[in-house]
């Protein structure tokens, strides 16, 4: 019979390794593309339109593209997602229409991202006449993005103490000024940090920018949101898979940027949560 | 005399449950009642019933009237009657800003904004809570940072600085030792002078120093009311004896 110290010692053993199994995956793949891209990126690569049937020159056109979507989501999510979530969580009396929207809103999160891609198709490319164009591609990505804002932005606001309400309200405040002073200001942080990463998410998308955004090759960058835009995981596929004899060095620089791209926004999210936290007091 | 607060066959439930049955109690200005009782006697209930707090809880339901200065609160706003009628919870809760703000939230959220008025608000409230001379200094750091009793008494001249005509005390002291006790006690006294005061307390000690009137809360029913030094030395009802002899509860 072994000590207990020595099975506490397996135990944790067991434990790491397996820990060690799941990061291993992460750091390889970022490894093995960066390995793959190092001599690529240059700063021609990353300022010059694509040459050549994409096959030299660089991804300026994507990663502007992108950054589009990224903001155009922002701006048609953060504040339809945030405030619906305060209404769900503060005002929205718990009965069965309540619970069924939060259901609702939980399983829209495991849709996979291709349906979103049509529904987008259908509804503002086709019914509201947007075509294929920003708008109709940031639109899509924000509605993919809603239910991931919504459930990170209720989850701040139920991690914020009740204790908070009952004192405002019992000094006479009102419903709204509670949320305004003694909630929100409390929530801020875990809203931002679960929004960016929503975010984040979004911009490495490729199904639901498919059919209402994504251009094949744009010889100039787009000049109003109802125009095409080329945009880096679209490209990425691209150039993957639809153009023969591409130097795979392209590719892996493409997907290179890309994560990149996206470990910057998770950054912000990071920095967010640190200086916030700081701030946190109970 | 006049009458300050006035319930008529108040009774409230949660759910079905019926946690106060028929209660017909009136408050005096100016005085403190007293309410003690064991646990779940409706005291608390009783407490959050003045100024509708109870309603935050969805199950919950309430029959009977109560009148405030001869008013129906019912008529009343919840906001205008909650900057009427204060309330001290059972443990200190402080929100997670300085002292000052602390103190200034109420006036601020009823459209308070001048900063010497406020100032002056604070001050008041700190030094009638007796809690001034402890704090002066560092009015700005964190309230969070006080010792429990002080962050009670920071409540208390919260609740102060709303300028409330009365103040609802839900057992304040059942977290804190005996020094901060005597000094909470101690503010209650003087502030006795402004407002019409209900303390809920287990500590029927506590009762007996403090009150003027008392009453004794028993499974919701209102079993007795009588001037403290009577409801202690010869109580009419054989319950109530038991209870503060100590014999149950």
């Amino acid at each position: 019979m072994k000590s207990p110290t020595t099975r506490e010692k397996v135990a944790f053993i067991i434990l790491g390794i397996i820990t060690f199994f799941v990061i291993l995956p992460i750091f390889l793949t970022i490894f093995y593309v960066a390995k793959n891209s190092i001599g690529t990126i240059t700063w021609e690569f990353i300022s010059q339109y694509p040459r050549n049937g994409m096959k030299e020159g660089g991804i300026l056109p994507a990663i502007i593209g992108t950054i589009y979507l990224i903001v155009g989501t922002m701006i048609f999510s953060l504040p339809v997602g945030i405030l619906s979530a305060i209404y769900l969580v503060e005002y929205a009396k718990d009965n069965f229409f309540t619970r069924l929207i939060k259901l609702s809103i939980v399983n829209l999160s495991g849709i996979p991202s291709i349906v979103y891609g049509l529904f987008g198709f259908a509804l503002f490319v086709i019914f509201m006449q947007f075509g294929t164009s920003i708008l109709a591609g940031s639109l899509t990505l924000a509605i993919m993005s809603l239910p991931v804002i919504v459930t990170a932005t209720k989850e701040a606001l139920e991690a914020v103490p009740y204790s908070f309400r009952e004192i405002s309200l019992s000094l006479g405040a009102t419903k709204w000024q509670t949320i305004r002073y003694c909630v929100l200001p409390y929530a801020l942080p875990g809203i931002l940090t679960g929004t960016v990463l929503s975010l984040s998410r979004a911009a490495g998308e490729t199904a639901p920018i498919l059919f209402t955004v994504a251009a094949f090759y744009l010889p100039r960058l787009p000049r109003s949101i109802f125009d095409q835009a080329m945009a880096l995981p679209y490209h990425l596929y691209v150039i993957s898979t639809q153009v023969p004899n591409m130097p795979l060095q392209i590719s892996f620089a493409t997907a290179f940027v890309l994560i990149i791209l996206v470990f910057l926004i998770n950054l912000i999210s990071i920095v967010l949560r640190v200086h916030f936290r700081k701030k946190k007091q109970w | 005399m006049q009458i300050i607060i006035e319930t008529k066959n108040l009774s409230a439930y949660f759910d079905n449950n019926c946690v106060l049955k028929n209660l017909n109690i009136e408050v005096f200005p100016k005085e403190i009642l007293g309410i003690i009782g064991p646990a779940n006697s409706g005291k608390t209930t009783f407490l959050c019933a003045l100024n509708r707090l109870n309603y935050l809880k969805p199950n919950y339901f309430q029959e009977g009237e109560i009148y405030f200065l001869g008013k129906n609160i019912a008529e009343l706003s919840d906001n205008e009657l909650r900057k009427k009628i204060g309330i001290i919870f059972a443990l200190p809760q402080v929100l997670p800003m300085s002292i000052y703000n602390n103190i200034a939230y109420g006036p601020k959220v009823h459209g308070i904004r001048k900063k010497s008025i406020l100032d002056e608000l604070v001050e008041i409230s700190l030094k009638r809570a007796y809690l001034w001379d402890e704090v002066k200094d560092r009015l700005h750091s964190p309230a969070l940072k006080l010792s429990g009793g002080q962050q009670q008494r920071l409540c208390i001249a919260r609740t102060l600085a709303v300028q409330p005509d009365i103040i609802l005390y839900d057992e304040p002291c059942s977290g804190l030792d005996p020094i901060s006790t005597a000094k909470i006690e101690e503010a209650m006294q003087e502030l006795k002078q402004h407002y019409t005061q209900i303390l809920v307390t287990n500590n029927t000690k506590q009762a007996a120093r403090v009150t003027e009137r008392c009453s004794f809360f028993l499974m919701g029913e209102l079993i007795e009311i009588d001037k403290t030094s009577t409801l202690f030395t010869s109580p009419k009802d054989k319950r109530t004896d038991d209870y503060i002899r100590g014999k149950f509860g």
